[in-house]
């Protein structure tokens, strides 16, 4: 009965949740419910990265994964989609075969994981307590030493100017063409 | 303490449900959220790896904060070219991309 602790249950609902939804989101045929079940989803690795005690991590997964991408899609469903016909039909052969490529890629991965990998137990640390403090990640984001980040962190704004006027530029193409 | 083959087995089987959903849907949009499961598995996966292994150190929260940023980029821009093929081809499923075809 050592196994039912608080935070045993808790990462038992969470992984629930993070499967459970993200196969839902797969398997439903409904646009607006799959964006749903996959913003449950995220929010469940969310829970994830705080049972971690990585709390930055999780604030930005909830604020740009479930905040802004999941806005993003729920827009374009909104915007693209035609309601009348928002179930797609996929045949079920061609869900069998991606089916099976999903099993076989899990059975290969699992296999692999349990045969090969050597899992030292370690039960002397009980749970991760400690949360990561906001100073180490500042350092880590912005400093030019060894195991620090700034150059990728430069690099990810150009990235996000890029992507924005790239996206930009993509969705007016249709506006120039009529002038 | 959870072990961490608890993560590896969740970020596993996340990930080929994204894989699964990637060939099984029809629909641009809904392909775009089985690559967003994709990416979330391997961000458990970095994560789980760096608490486990290097907890004093932080390469792998890092690496999954910028895996986020991207995601968020390619999400944008793939949705503007979701937008931009539907106003040209009048519906958003795969099937109808097919203009450079023949």
């Amino acid at each position: 009965m050592e196994f039912i602790t608080a935070n045993n249950i808790i990462f038992a609902l969470l992984s629930v949740i993070v499967l459970g939804c993200g196969l839902l989101s797969v398997l439903t045929e409904k646009l607006m419910h799959a964006a749903f079940y996959l913003f449950l989803t995220l929010v469940g690795v969310a829970g994830l990265y705080l049972q971690m005690s990585y709390d930055f991590l999780a604030a930005a997964q909830l604020s740009v994964y479930a905040g802004g991408i999941l806005m993003l899609f729920i827009f374009a469903i909104v915007l693209v989609h035609r309601i009348g016909e928002n179930s797609e039909h996929v045949r079920m052969g061609k869900k069998a075969r991606a089916g099976f490529a999903a099993l076989c890629g899990i059975a290969v991965v699992l296999c692999t994981m349990f045969l090969f990998g050597n899992f030292s137990e370690d039960p002397s640390t009980d749970q991760f307590t400690e949360t990561v403090n906001m100073e180490l990640i500042g350092c880590t984001l912005l400093g030019t030493g060894k195991h620090q980040y700034l150059l990728p962190f430069e690099a990810t704004g150009i990235l996000l100017l890029a992507c924005i006027i790239g996206a930009l530029v993509i969705a007016n193409k249709e506006k120039e063409d009529k002038e | 303490m959870i072990p961490v083959q608890f993560y590896l087995v969740i970020s596993t089987l996340l990930f080929f449900i994204g894989v699964f959903g990637f060939i099984a849907r029809k629909n641009l949009i809904g392909l775009l959220m089985s690559i967003e499961l994709i990416l979330n598995a391997v961000n458990i996966n970095f994560v789980a790896f760096n608490r486990y292994l290097f907890p004093n150190q932080l390469e792998g929260y890092v690496y999954s904060l910028f895996v986020i940023v991207v995601a968020a980029a390619e999400t944008a821009v793939a949705i503007a070219i979701i937008m931009n093929v539907y106003r040209r081809m009048g519906s958003e499923t795969v099937k109808s991309i097919n203009e450079l075809k023949n």
